[in-house]
């Protein structure tokens, strides 16, 4: 796809200037990139490492340096009573945090598998030739454009219990027969995050499947026709094997994207253990509940899942690192 | 080939179109029906219509008059623009050696940063907020800029990597011959090829930034230094049941519209940043 791009070696130079060259452009390349590196190592590698240590502490919000090593307490500790019953305390054995893993996973399955769906027609529909085109793509990134939060809100009002324009729409068109409190009811709280997310992001996972739809020869579909191949057969046999690495990538950016999910679900329902997430339960035990250590030890897992799906991305997804030489 | 033919036709291409205004309306309604809502005020905020009715500026007055809506929006433009302006900077020089340099640990450097871009927020909170709190910065907009560079700075040289890879080698020759050293060679040569993957990859860099919550949530702390989804997030009325709706969609409409604008002047080179990451890979 990208050409191969000569690096280091100029051959119009001559071969002692070209070594001297190189050795020039080594010493540059070091320089630029240590800013980079000094800050990512600052903002990123340093907090990670400390917020793992915490997870082994007893550090509080107020007491961050105080704090005692504890070992794995945090995760899983048990204590033997007088009676002999054994019982289990930490993250581990907490139903709270389960019930966070099972909302974060039904989230991220749910959210993406509609998305990838829903993506994929309005990508088949933008990359049909017809008039005003151009309206649907600029109106598809509105959502993409507006900031979370505000959609958060301006869902939240239109899935008002009382006042909400989507309860007067269901039950105009019949569909409702009577007022929901979307976000507030515990059935349906899920429900509402999920409209909301799918909403917001299938604009995106649309433009990346559309660019790989692009990427396909017309002539193919040219080809395909003469023979007389249907067009749901085409969609199958052609489109989809064509776009399959385009579409792994975006659902693989969105599912990375979905477990860490915070935002959406602090606003617009705030406090409900119907969809309270991995991301939502760490921080509450971080900043709101004063358990600084244990809220650390479920950011860490968090961190642990994503970085195991990142690791089986990269290696099966067989993405090159090599820079220019492809 | 009679009519019938040429009714599946009909029925092909009125369902296609019925499709695309299916997709016009259900991606632009809540936009439009937020717009709607801030113009409502009182008793009518409470009333369900689907086409303006009524029209009242009382809900911008107060957004600007009441609280601390005039110095967050502030907030957000220092904070997105020194981040932005921060990531360019060090993306630039970084995405030369990574594109146009060979050297040892190119690839492992570069899987790094594609790494740090999938993290977790969450997962350096903690550590993040020792750090904040140990430089002083808690509580002010450069907490927010410096922690914002986690996102905006792997994106940034990613972006401009793949970027700068695709340029063609004989312009960099000719000024190597003419004897020009790397940082010439960037300043002189790329960066005048490269303004348009720098406007996009500056503009996705400010939109991120603009939208942020966690970080902002959590590193700062009074009305004065939230940015502008905090604030909105935290509008609150008098009560718990009375939340004010027609300010908080006021105050959406206002963050919203200037993205919007530059998302639709922009939108091609938007959307070709926006796959440049992903599809290349």
């Amino acid at each position: 796809m990208v050409t191969d791009v000569l690096t280091a070696s100029v051959p119009a130079a001559g071969r002692k200037t070209r070594s001297e060259l190189s050795q020039q452009r080594l010493r540059a390349a070091r320089w630029f990139l240590v800013p980079m590196l000094v800050a990512l190592s600052v903002v990123a590698g340093w907090p990670l490492a400390r917020s793992i240590y915490f997870s082994f502490t007893d550090a509080s919000l107020n007491d961050l340096y105080g704090a005692e090593f504890i070992g794995f307490g945090n995760y899983l500790r048990w204590t033997v009573l007088d009676s002999g019953v054994v019982r289990y305390r930490g993250t581990l054995a907490d139903p709270a945090w389960w019930n966070a893993v099972w909302n974060t996973m039904r989230f991220a399955v749910l959210s993406v598998s509609i998305e990838a769906v829903l993506g994929m027609l309005v990508a088949l529909v933008l990359n049909a030739e017809f008039r005003g085109r151009g309206i649907v793509r600029a109106a598809i990134l509105i959502p993409w454009a507006i900031p979370t939060i505000v959609s958060a809100k301006m869902w939240a009002w239109m899935l008002n219990d009382q006042f909400g324009i989507l309860n007067d729409l269901g039950m105009r068109l019949g569909l409702l027969s009577q007022k929901v409190a979307w976000t507030a009811s515990a059935d349906t709280a899920m429900t509402a995050v999920l409209i909301v997310d799918i909403w917001k992001t299938t604009p995106f996972m649309a433009l990346l499947i559309l660019a790989g739809l692009q990427m396909i020869p017309k002539d193919i579909y040219e080809a395909a026709d003469i023979d007389g191949v249907h067009p749901v057969k085409q969609f199958f046999k052609i489109t989809l094997p064509l776009v399959r690495p385009a579409l792994m990538v975006a659902i693989i950016f969105r599912i990375l994207d979905a477990l860490r999910i915070f935002d959406l679900i602090y606003v617009l329902t705030p406090n409900s253990a119907a969809t309270k997430t991995m991301s939502v339960i760490s921080r509450e035990n971080l900043f709101d509940f004063d358990n600084f250590a244990y809220g650390s030890a479920q950011s860490t897992l968090l961190f642990l899942i994503i970085a195991i799906l990142t690791i089986l991305y990269i290696w099966l997804g067989k993405v090159r690192f090599d820079g220019g030489d492809r | 080939m009679g009519a019938t033919f040429d009714l599946w036709k009909f029925t092909k291409t009125a369902l296609f179109y019925l499709a695309v205004i299916a997709i016009v309306v259900i991606a632009v309604f809540p936009f439009y029906y937020a717009i709607l809502t801030s113009f409502k005020t009182g008793t009518d905020l409470f009333r369900i219509n689907y086409w303006p009715e009524s029209f009242s500026l009382a809900n911008y007055t107060a957004v600007f008059s009441q609280g601390s809506f005039p110095r967050n929006l502030l907030n957000s433009v220092f904070v997105a623009s020194v981040t932005v302006i921060m990531a360019l900077f060090l993306a630039v020089t970084a995405a030369f050696a990574l594109s146009r340099v060979r050297f040892k640990g190119r690839g492992f450097l570069l899987m790094v940063i594609l790494a740090v871009s999938m993290f977790p927020q969450i997962a350096v909170l903690a550590g993040l907020f020792e750090v904040i709190r140990a430089l002083g910065i808690y509580n002010t907009p450069w907490a927010l800029i410096f922690s914002y560079t986690i996102f905006t700075l792997p994106f940034t040289v990613w972006v401009l990597t793949t970027f700068m890879r695709d340029l063609p080698i004989e312009i960099e020759e000719a000024a190597i011959v003419d004897g020009a050293t790397p940082w010439v060679i960037i300043t002189r040569v790329f960066m005048p090829l490269m303004w348009p993957a720098l406007v996009t990859t500056g503009l996705l860099a400010f939109i991120g930034a603009w939208n942020e919550f966690l970080f902002a949530l959590t590193f700062t702390s009074s009305n004065d230094t939230r940015t502008v989804p905090v604030a909105i997030a935290l509008l609150s009325g008098g009560s718990q049941y009375e939340i004010p709706w027609g300010i908080i969609m006021a105050a959406s409409v206002i963050v919203t519209v200037p993205l919007v604008f530059l998302v639709l002047i922009f939108q091609r080179k938007i959307v070709s940043g926006l796959t440049a990451g992903g599809v290349k890979g």
